[in-house]
């Protein structure tokens, strides 16, 4: 009697255990995308596509591989409060936008955020680490509304298509998501490859997809 | 190897690694133990101290981060936000087990530095991200507030 108390008793502490180390994991990592998933086709495998308006569709979509992912999703978000990790989760501690991206008084991106991902804490950080502008929500967007906001210079911080393929592949926030530290996965394919199918999108017509 | 930071008005070098925290030099090496250790995270705010007069979770950052940064812990932090928080503070005995009280109290200086009567909302906004087990926010809402009203002359 006393073995089997004894017996329930190591049980429910170690269910109690497990519990917590699967919420402490959720909170502090995600189990990555296998390497098949996380990959871009090169633009160059685009180039069988004759119909113009088809192939610039077809490179847009690839790219939205990029800009749908968790580490661009999350700090566009459709709210005033970010997202965290690849089950994009609402940022913990709680924090806002704030007037210009960069939080609330008392508790702005850099109290805790730098210029580098400190991987001891397990924060992330790039330069200027903030929100994006709410004109730039994507969470929740389809890739047509993503693509059309992304030529808006209304809603684009009035870039033009050639200032917007300088940022992709310029922009420490935007290189960050393909070294973002451990327990988040990456976008997919490289920076690089993510400039060029926007290059080749924007070469054949910044078209955009229907839906 | 070695880092020359400034801490609380002076300059210390310290022989550590590049990824050492700030937290850990305040505390072990320097000995300011004023400085709480809760998560390690930055997700609780019980190490919050002050970077170039902004506050900063120091367990975020690696000393080779923090370059020419003029850091200020509880120790020695001064000026007239903090000294009507701490008026506030022993007014309303907000502390009650008191482990994250240094952060707290960091936290509700910077934010009556910038927003000299916050609201309920601006309160909580800048405060949220440090975490009482006890549960003496609304204690610490309170002192804010009578701080900022001693601040202001409005009391």
């Amino acid at each position: 009697m006393r073995t089997s108390y004894l017996c329930l008793t190591l049980l429910a502490i170690g269910i109690g255990l497990t519990g917590a180390t699967s919420t402490w994991n959720e909170a502090t990592s995600q189990v990555p995308q296998t390497p098949a998933a996380n990959q871009l086709r090169p633009a160059a495998s685009f180039a069988g596509i004759s119909d113009q308006r088809s192939r610039s569709i077809a490179l847009f979509e690839e790219a939205g591989k990029v800009l749908q992912s968790p580490r661009c999703v999350n700090c566009h978000p459709a709210t005033d409060r970010p997202r965290q990790t690849d089950g994009r989760r609402l940022h913990i501690p709680l924090v806002v936008r704030g007037a210009e991206g960069h939080g609330a008084p008392g508790m702005m991106c850099n109290t805790c955020h730098h210029a580098n991902n400190f991987d001891p804490a397990g924060v992330p950080g790039s330069e200027d680490w903030h929100l994006a502008p709410a004109s730039m929500t994507w969470e929740g967007r389809s890739l047509a509304q993503i693509c059309e906001q992304l030529k808006d210079r209304a809603r684009n911080g009035n870039r033009d298509i050639a200032t917007i393929l300088d940022h992709v592949v310029t922009d420490s926030k935007v290189i960050w998501s393909w070294s973002p530290g451990p327990g988040r996965t990456p976008a997919p394919g490289t920076n690089a490859q993510f400039g060029e199918l926007l290059r080749g999108w924007a070469e054949a017509g910044a078209q955009c997809p229907t839906r | 190897m070695p880092y020359t930071i400034k801490v609380n008005g002076a300059a210390h070098t310290v022989d550590v690694d590049g990824d050492t925290a700030l937290l850990w030099i305040l505390r072990d090496v320097l000995g300011m133990t004023g400085t709480k250790f809760g998560c390690g995270v930055a997700q609780c705010g019980a190490c919050t101290v002050f970077m170039d007069g902004r506050p900063l979770r120091s367990c975020s950052i690696p000393v080779s981060a923090l370059d020419k940064a003029e850091i200020t812990t509880i120790e020695a932090v001064t000026g007239r936000e903090a000294g009507a928080v701490q008026k506030a503070w022993i007014a309303h005995e907000v502390p009650q087990c008191g482990y994250c009280q240094s952060g707290q109290v960091m936290s509700a200086i910077a934010l009556l530095k910038e927003i000299k009567n916050p609201s309920d909302r601006d309160i909580d906004l800048a405060m949220n991200g440090n975490i009482c087990r006890c549960g003496t926010y609304i204690r610490i809402r309170a002192a804010i507030h009578d701080a900022a009203r001693a601040l202001s002359g409005r009391t």
